[in-house]
């Protein structure tokens, strides 16, 4: 095994650590902002996405790169603005109680 | 130790402020004080990662990289703003997607780009792409069939048909052994697009058998999984941010995912494999507790039924999908609103399966502004049924059916309810006796105390609303 996958693992083990650490207990209440919001975040792939389709001669590669930035953009762009909106809602209530 | 430039440190650090915004912000989410403040967080992170991958010397096509941001901005801001509250299920579903579709995308352009590079491809790389294909390809199709499922555009019920698991392993044993092959010939163009093809389909079989009521556990599932697409697609690119960031949503969706199934007492593989209502296990239990009451069931008019509410001292209103089909929130906070000016106690009982995503109800019941401290999760509000005048139901049955409890013999025997049966009255707002998703027949429809209002939640709602305003 390569070096670059073992360090690749290790980090990856780490934060799924750190993941199950800070998300658990969450109330019944958020879970579904919870879920948008870590839905948001799995756009990071819009980074992997810019990254191959950085070369300026065009490829079956560029093309597939600026393909998944539209659809990562989609994803990043539209689960924050979601989840901000539904978080808007619960403040509001709370403000009225 | 290779020695990295300024340029290159300083992305590298970007990507370590990024991830850590993003734990903090997952970390606020968890809070409802300071929830919107953590996706604030994570929304900036999101920026700084992006900004930092653009000063990247390699990223130079920025024309047709900015066409595409704006283009999947656009269409993000307009489908967050105009999506409505009850859809939200289908949009998370379908973001899942998205988030696939990319990180599978990335995997298939990495490994033309080594094709067509022609150098060696070495087994590392052959491997994650391949993994990175499998888990995004089946994130992007089962995320689609769980939108078109929720939509309404494929049938909710279970799909089943002959040599269904049989089939499936036959593709999944077919996609290790073509890996396999790949992992010695990486050059094989046709094995790899046979590779895609193969994960597209499983991602649409494996979806297609599980119902509606299930979906809470099959969307925690693909959130989870289109975190781990992500984080492939960071071995592919060896990159760090994409795998922490994967990584942190593969654990919280995995959470989701086991929150959702202890909430209906059942295991994952039993959502995944063993789809609910098309078995003669189902149908023979309907009858195997029947003979204990006689099917008699007490319909009931709106205006009695205001009555019973109106003189209560205390009503609990139990939501399910049925509120979220007919859109009946609103006319519920009504209906609570006139209930409390005439000094009835109410409150709101939440099953953690109610609806089709995990918190599905709360965020109805918040859009109609719903106070946060009427709202009951089950465990602290069960053993106050006891004390509880009337108990309104308005479109669930599963999650209220006393059989859980009680019959040994039914499919849903030990998933917790909210004990409904426990109250003095139980009103039930339905369209009709039909059975529940799991197809199982629902005992507490017969009880003596139990009443029928049959009809649409939103048109028996809003009867109740100007029956109880005739009261005071």
């Amino acid at each position: 095994m390569a070096g670059g996958l073992l360090t690749g693992l290790v980090v990856f083990v780490l934060a799924s650590f750190i993941g199950f650490e800070v998300i658990n207990k969450v109330p019944p209440t958020l879970h579904t902002p919870l879920m948008s919001g870590a839905n948001a975040i799995s756009g990071i792939a819009v980074v992997g996405a810019l990254l191959i389709s950085g070369p300026q001669n065009w490829s079956l590669t560029v093309i597939l790169g600026l393909v998944a930035i539209v659809l990562a953009t989609i994803n990043v762009v539209g689960g924050f603005l979601v989840t901000d909106r539904m978080l808007e809602m619960f403040k509001k209530k709370e403000a009225k109680v | 130790m290779i020695t990295l430039t300024g340029l290159d440190t300083g992305i590298e650090l970007s990507y370590l402020v990024a991830a850590s915004l993003f734990i903090l912000g997952l970390k606020k989410l968890g809070s409802p004080a300071t929830a919107r403040r953590g996706n604030i967080y994570a929304a900036v992170g999101m920026l700084v990662a992006v900004v930092a991958t653009l000063v990247n010397q390699e990223v130079l096509n920025y024309q047709m990289i900015l066409v595409g941001v704006v283009i999947g901005s656009v269409i993000g801001a307009i489908t967050a703003r105009s999506v409505a509250m009850t859809a939200m299920p289908q949009m998370v579903g379908i973001f899942n997607g998205l988030g696939g579709a990319a990180s599978a995308l990335i995997a298939v352009g990495e490994f033309f780009r080594l094709l067509n590079a022609g150098a060696f491809i070495s087994f590392d790389a052959t491997l994650i792409a391949v993994l990175g294909v499998f888990i995004g390809g089946l994130t992007l199709t089962g995320s689609l069939v769980a939108f078109a499922k929720l939509q309404g555009i494929l049938p909710g019920m279970p799909v089943k048909y002959p040599l269904q698991q049989p089939l499936n392993l036959a593709i999944l044993v077919g996609f290790v052994v073509g890996s396999v092959y790949l992992i010695v010939h990486p050059q094989s163009l046709p094995v790899f697009l046979g590779l895609v093809g193969a994960s597209l389909l499983l991602g649409v079989l494996f979806v297609i058998p599980i119902g509606g009521a299930d979906m809470p556990v099959v969307i925690s599932l693909l959130n989870s999984l289109s975190g781990l697409a992500a984080s492939a697609a960071g071995f592919i690119l060896v990159n760090n941010v994409l795998i922490v960031s994967g990584a942190l949503v593969g654990a919280s969706g995995l959470i989701l995912t086991q929150i959702m199934c202890k909430a209906m007492n059942r295991s994952l593989p039993s959502v995944l494999f063993g789809a609910f209502g098309g078995g003669g296990g189902a149908a023979a239990s309907g009858g195997g507790s029947g003979a204990d009451y006689d099917k008699t069931v007490r319909s009931l008019e709106a205006e009695e039924g205001a009555m019973m509410l109106g003189y209560a001292k205390s009503v609990v209103i139990v939501p399910g999908y049925g509120m979220a089909v007919a859109q009946a929130q609103h006319s519920i906070r009504e209906l609570a609103d006139q209930l409390e000016s005439l000094g009835v106690e109410v409150r709101y009982a939440i099953h953690p399966v109610a609806g089709r995503m995990p918190g599905h109800m709360n965020v109805l019941l918040a859009e109609a502004n719903v106070p946060y401290n009427q709202l009951y999760d089950m465990d602290d509000i069960n053993p106050e049924f006891d004390r509880t005048d009337v108990a309104l139901v308005v479109g669930a049955n599963d999650v209220v059916n006393p059989a859980a409890r009680d019959a040994s013999d039914s499919p849903i025997y030990g998933m917790p309810i909210l004990e409904v049966d426990r109250a003095k009255h139980t009103i039930i707002i339905k369209r009709s006796l039909s059975t529940g998703f799991a197809g199982i027949d629902n005992e507490l429809f017969y009880k003596n105390n139990t009443a029928m209002l049959f009809g649409s939640a939103k048109d028996i709602v809003a009867q109740l609303v100007s029956e109880v305003k005739q009261l005071d």
